[in-house]
């Protein structure tokens, strides 16, 4: 081999090595980090993944926000009008937090069948669903108990 | 009546960007000098339309002209003025019209200083970006226009969202879409080499100078968006890798990629068709930026109204200029092939491996912030965060802060990688040394925060001893470089330290109780209401004391707005050297007057907000390299001589 051609050999090689380690890299990562939605329906067919972090999305149920005293954890029902999940989250709510609106959290399912929010989110305009949210209500719609 | 000025003026200015988009490219194809030379005057006529055009919708802001939709839509009478004036850009409408007169703008520089470049490369490339602006402009009047009217006109507005009510609104977007926008002359000077099948170290020079000064601005304008996001969100953070931040920040790391390659294609025959591809990449992101922006496809705290057809005219505009240019790149790239030879161990390899981590490093990025919408349409709804973002951008910038000093070591064209890495190896023992200082000194450390201070070390350590060692007199390339180099060592040292040793408490404060967090004291002294400008607000007083001496007294609010019947969490923050005290207020508990009460403290993040200003400096020195400037005189000279005759 000339010395030009084993050059652009190894430069080739080093080009392959580093594609395929980044691509490696990357799918690991992405297996282990991204994040499943679920809608109160789907958690209460046991449709979510366990031990393991994941979005729950729905409408905070009217009059089912509890404070316990003295600390700053709070209760609330996230519903898709199908069914419920109760949510337990310590820490700060967000401003938009309202009963009956669309809300996002993040957290894991308990042995007893409690969502552990680590995180709430609602969003920072009025007027905005998340889509998520949107399309989980419109989803669980035909089942819903306000339209039999 | 002002409006339908409005609505002439972009009527008009359409009209005018249409002409910029034709006139010259005929020209140019029937090698005919009149039509070539309306070039430089239809730019400057554009950007006198597009500049009054967008002065008209801010007058009609100041004016409280309600039977504007998009006035009363993001208006009201309660409005303070400073408000009322950036209201204007502070929705869709206003902010593409902002887009365009912006690229105007630069499409005006583009005419006015481009001496060098000879009257067949200027009509195209003032074409090009006549394409550009008359995407955008035919966008704001079919798509957006802000100049609709609502009849009758309703006596009041709905008020500007409040969260935007602020100095960060002022400055952040105007100065990012400076650098967003700038990024087009990269693209139509790459454009325009392509269609004329050749491009020469005079083109790769001129355009250089320009990427950079764009470049410079998205640093800027990122760092504000960081900066504002942090204190007015009330959640603490300096970067949520929202899609509509990675929107900017994906033509930040291209355009890194970019002004590095383009220091070796500036030098030497090589790399040409590389340089031209990341200018397209980099402004088809800005591109794609706007349409994750503007379309709402993805959710995003950004995201407020979605609107499919606007995502559509992007995608489509996306489609054409992104389509278009790598077209003629396929069919030219041929023409393109760089004829010098790259020497291995040379510092050009080292910037080719500086372009392929920061290309590699966008793409992951993009990636994770379009799967939501790939998986969103097998029906399965995922959402990409942190965890992946932040593990991917560490793992990538390993290699980034590794070779950094060894590539500012080796010399161009030829030198030795193992006498490099000898003169290295004394910097990487003073950063071992001081890494294990750090971890030492501040209690432990975790992996990431260890790995990135040692990088800073590292980075700093050898730049400035690389400083030094330069022979001879200092030129403004050097220092633009060390500091912006100093830039990325104080941003890594920061950023693992506010990352991974910042303290976050979320308490319930009952006036008059005192919390204890890292050893500060937090009297919490009870919540009054006090009534300012268009708000009312609930104000908290905390007074922040460490062994008994009072430090400070913080003021967080939380803020309502009865226009728009939204509250608002208004931080109060104590900046330092050292480190930020953060205190923000979350609900009233009870009827005793307990608050839950957020406390923060943010180690150096205002040192990481500083290594972005410092690597901006960079780029802004290295502009005024006497080296490029001598060059351009050398260029305007000829392209003159060529004109007149003379040779």
């Amino acid at each position: 081999m000339t010395p030009t051609r084993k050059k652009r050999l190894i430069m080739v090689l080093l080009v392959a090595l580093g594609v395929s380690l980044a691509t490696a890299i990357f799918l690991t990562a992405f297996k282990d980090n991204i994040m499943f939605f679920k809608s109160p329906t789907e958690v209460a067919a046991q449709d979510f993944p366990v031990n393991r972090n994941f979005r729950l999305g729905g409408m905070v149920k009217d009059g089912s926000m509890q404070r316990i005293p003295d600390s700053l954890k709070v209760q609330f029902i996230v519903t898709d009008f199908a069914a419920d999940v109760t949510v337990e989250y310590e820490g700060i709510l967000p401003d938009l937090f309202r009963e009956g609106q669309g809300v996002v959290t993040i957290g894991q399912m308990s042995e007893d069948d409690l969502f552990i929010a680590e995180e709430v989110l609602a969003k920072h305009d009025e007027n905005y669903m998340p889509p998520e949210v949107a399309d989980a209500l419109e989803a669980a719609k035909p089942q819903s108990k306000e339209y039999e | 009546m002002l409006a339908s000025v409005g609505q002439f003026l972009l009527i008009l200015s359409l009209v005018t960007s249409a002409a910029l988009m034709l006139l010259p490219m005929v020209g140019y194809f029937k090698n005919n000098q009149a039509l070539m030379q309306t070039g430089r005057p239809l730019s400057y006529l554009l950007f006198v339309l597009v500049l009054t055009t967008f002065l008209i919708l801010v007058s009609l802001f100041m004016l409280q002209d309600f039977s504007v939709t998009y006035v009363w839509q993001n208006s009201s009478l309660a409005l303070p003025l400073r408000y009322r004036i950036t209201a204007t850009w502070g929705a869709h409408e206003g902010s593409v019209l902002m887009w365009v007169a912006v690229q105007a703008l630069w499409i005006a520089a583009v005419s006015r200083y481009s001496r060098s470049l000879t009257l067949s490369q200027i009509s195209r490339v003032l074409s090009v970006l006549g394409i550009i602006a008359t995407g955008f402009l035919a966008f704001v009047l079919f798509a957006s226009n802000p100049f609709e009217i609502t009849n009758p006109a309703p006596l009041d507005g709905r008020d500007l969202n409040p969260l935007l009510q602020d100095f960060g609104m002022i400055i952040h977007p105007p100065l990012l879409y400076f650098g967003y926008v700038g990024l087009s002359v990269a693209f139509a000077l790459a454009v325009a080499a392509l269609i004329g099948g050749q491009i020469d170290e005079k083109w790769i020079r001129w355009s250089r100078r320009w990427t950079n000064l764009a470049w410079a601005f998205l640093t800027v304008g990122i760092i504000l968006g960081s900066w504002w996001a942090y204190y007015e969100l009330g959640w603490g953070g300096w970067w949520f890798w929202d899609p509509v931040e990675n929107a900017s920040f994906l033509p930040w790391l291209a355009g890194t990629a970019l002004i590095h390659v383009q220091a070796v294609s500036e030098r030497k025959n090589a790399f040409r068709g590389w340089t031209v591809m990341l200018a397209i990449i980099a402004f088809s992101l800005c591109v794609l930026g706007t349409f994750l922006v503007r379309s709402g496809s993805i959710t995003s705290v950004h995201s407020f109204a979605a609107d499919p057809f606007r995502g559509l005219f992007i995608l489509v505009l996306l489609a054409i200029y992104t389509g278009g240019a790598l077209t003629l790149y396929a069919l030219r790239v041929n023409q393109l092939r760089s004829r010098d030879a790259i020497n291995l161990e040379s510092r050009e390899t080292l910037m080719l491996a500086n372009s392929v981590i920061f290309i590699t490093a966008t793409f992951t990025i993009l990636l994770g912030t379009l799967f939501p919408m790939i998986f969103d349409y097998f029906n399965m709804k995922i959402s990409v965060g942190e965890p992946y973002f932040g593990l991917m951008f560490f793992l990538l910038m390993i290699p980034m802060a590794v070779l950094l000093p060894l590539g500012a070591q080796l010399k161009w064209h030829r030198d030795q990688m193992h006498t490099a890495i000898k003169a290295l190896l004394p910097h990487f023992l003073v950063a071992s040394v001081l890494t294990i200082a750090c971890y030492v000194g501040f209690g432990g450390l975790n992996l990431r925060a260890t790995a990135g201070v040692f990088g800073g070390f590292w980075i700093a350590s050898a730049t400035l001893w690389q400083l030094k060692q330069t022979p001879g007199q200092l030129n403004a390339g050097l220092v633009g470089m060390t500091t912006a180099h100093m830039g990325v060592a104080v941003f890594l040292f920061a950023m693992s330290m506010t990352e991974h040793k910042d303290i976050e408490k979320d308490v319930l404060l009952k006036p008059g109780q005192t919390t204890q967090v890292a050893g500060y004291d937090f009297l919490f002294n009870g919540v009054q209401r006090v009534a300012i400008e268009n708000y009312q607000a609930q104000q908290g007083t905390i007074v922040v004391s460490k062994n008994g001496e009072e430090i400070v007294t913080l003021h967080p609010q939380k803020r309502f707005y009865p226009k728009q019947q939204m509250p608002m969490t208004e931080a109060d923050i104590r900046a330092g050297v050292l480190k930020d005290i953060y205190v923000s207020l979350g609900e009233q508990i009870n009827d005793q007057g307990a608050w839950s009460v957020r406390i923060y403290l943010k180690p150096f993040i205002r040192w990481m907000w500083f290594g972005g200003l410092m690597m901006m400096a960079g780029a802004v020195i290295a502009l005024f390299s006497r080296r490029s400037r001598r060059m351009e005189r050398q260029q305007a000279d000829q392209v003159m001589q060529d004109r007149l005759g003379l040779t």
